[in-house]
């Protein structure tokens, strides 16, 4: 069974569906215990840092999250649910995440350049690192997710897998071991979006 | 590189697809959840889906079709008509809306705007706006179109902006259902003062009416239409290859 956590940030509709749709068994939880049994962790998340974290952190599933990691569960976090695997974000002030991936997550106004618009909304394609991930064992190269999103995370390019070209190569997606994280959201990047989704349940 | 989006709107009224939809192939043409799929499976980047029910019923049977939709086709629904208050957006994002547009709510009450991108975050408030040229100047109209609200397009978005507007649509009356392309001189005054993700809507009757709009235009990011894409003047196939030809980048 794979968990997805209910932190009381986001719209959680889609990501159950499509996981559902290729065939996961799919438990929503804010239960410990739930997240404890199940085989695989999503993290997901929309909203501002700040507020997410702390909502974490308040329903004390960010110690569960912590454990089942480090006891090799795979966990995966999307969009603001990446983010928070970093160790810290510099979005309004400077806040601590949970310190997963070695890295931070900052603005990406100062990068992208005057020419292009803030946030990055919209589909845009994935370019591998060297070594191609197991996320994207279905996809191919240049394949493009949609993205909503105004920070990135920096600093970070060991475990970067996937970058996106927007004024600046943006991180799309990062992994360090068990623990996995994609900018983009999956449950809305369609065919390939299921794609992705799919190899994570195979994990 | 960020494509650019093409997206079909479809309109419904006690739950089915109101325009008259001729296709091949696909037996329910005014199921929104068949034609969605229809859409998305052509490459539609993006599906707005617009109420315009004007019964409490029929407001129950379009949050029924929207979870429907949103449990099969997984690319970014926006949902329009008939969004007011906060509970509104409420209602349409739990089930399975990722964006909400909001047009006359927010003329009623601009705060609107405000409220729902504190909640909810500036990516899921889309501002429609119709426009229309008056002495020379874009005006917001209300009412469908009806109805001059007095207030200047071009402030007006910008203030919505300020409130949290994350995208903005903008519905040229003065070309819609014309079909002789889009009206690209509104769009030109909205993207040089806009900050946020432009979309535009009316008038688009062929492809090159699309490679006009992102050649003259290069900073909007997507072209919305509705009956050219039901009636099949434009497949998004077709669509999506003659812009590549065009070196406007789209996903394939």
């Amino acid at each position: 069974m794979i968990a997805i956590v209910d932190y009381g940030v986001g719209n959680l509709f889609s990501l159950k569906s499509s996981l559902g749709v290729i065939g996961a068994e799919v438990e929503v939880t804010g239960d410990a215990e739930v997240l404890r049994n199940s085989e695989k962790i999503i993290l997901p998340g929309v909203g501002a840092f700040e507020d997410a974290i702390e909502k974490l952190r308040k329903t004390g599933l960010d110690k569960v999250i912590l454990e089942e990691a480090a006891n090799g569960k795979p966990l995966l976090g999307i969009c603001l649910g990446m983010q928070m695997l970093f160790e810290k974000s510099y979005e309004y002030g400077e806040h601590l995440g949970l310190g997963l991936i070695e890295g931070s997550v900052k603005s990406i106004t100062p990068v992208v350049g005057d020419a292009l618009k803030v946030p990055h909304i919209g589909w845009n394609g994935l370019i591998f690192s060297k070594e191609k991930s197991v996320l994207y064992r279905y996809v191919e190269e240049d394949e493009c997710v949609y993205f909503v999103h105004s920070f990135a995370a920096m600093d970070c390019d060991s475990a970067v897998t996937a970058t996106t070209e927007y004024g600046a190569m943006l991180t799309a997606s990062v992994e360090k071991g068990n623990v996995y994280g994609t900018q983009f959201h999956p449950e809305k990047s369609g065919e390939v979006g299921l794609k992705i989704l799919r190899a994570f349940c195979e994990l | 590189m960020i494509t650019k989006r093409i997206i079909p709107c479809l309109d419904v009224r006690d739950g089915r697809v109101v325009k008259g939809v001729h296709f091949q192939g696909l037996a329910d043409v005014s199921s929104p959840v068949s034609l969605g799929k229809f859409y998305s499976d052509n490459g539609a980047d993006e599906l707005v889906f617009y109420d315009i029910t004007a019964s409490v019923e029929g407001r129950g049977l379009f949050t029924d079709i929207l979870r429907q939709v949103a449990s099969q086709i997984f690319i970014p629904l926006t949902v329009g008509g008939g969004i007011n208050a906060i509970e509104d957006f409420d209602r349409v994002l739990k089930c399975g809306g990722d964006k909400v547009s909001v047009n006359s709510g927010a003329i009623k009450n601009p705060n609107l705007v405000l409220e729902a991108a504190k909640k909810y975050g500036d990516q899921c408030v889309v501002l429609s706006v119709d426009m229309k040229r008056v002495d020379g100047k874009f005006m917001v109209f209300a009412k469908g179109g009806r109805e001059n609200t007095g207030m200047e397009g071009l402030s007006w978005i910008k203030r919505c902006e300020k409130m949290g507007a994350g995208e903005i649509v903008v519905n040229s009356i003065d070309t819609d259902g014309v079909k002789k392309g889009f009206d690209l001189e509104m769009l030109e005054a909205v993207c040089d003062i806009a900050s946020v993700p432009v979309i535009a809507s009316g008038g688009a009757g062929c492809v090159e009416d699309f490679v006009d709009l992102f050649h003259a235009l290069p900073k909007v990011d997507a072209g919305l239409a509705a009956s050219i894409f039901h009636f099949g003047e434009v497949t998004i196939p077709n669509l999506k290859r003659t812009l590549a030809e065009n070196n406007i980048i789209v996903r394939r």
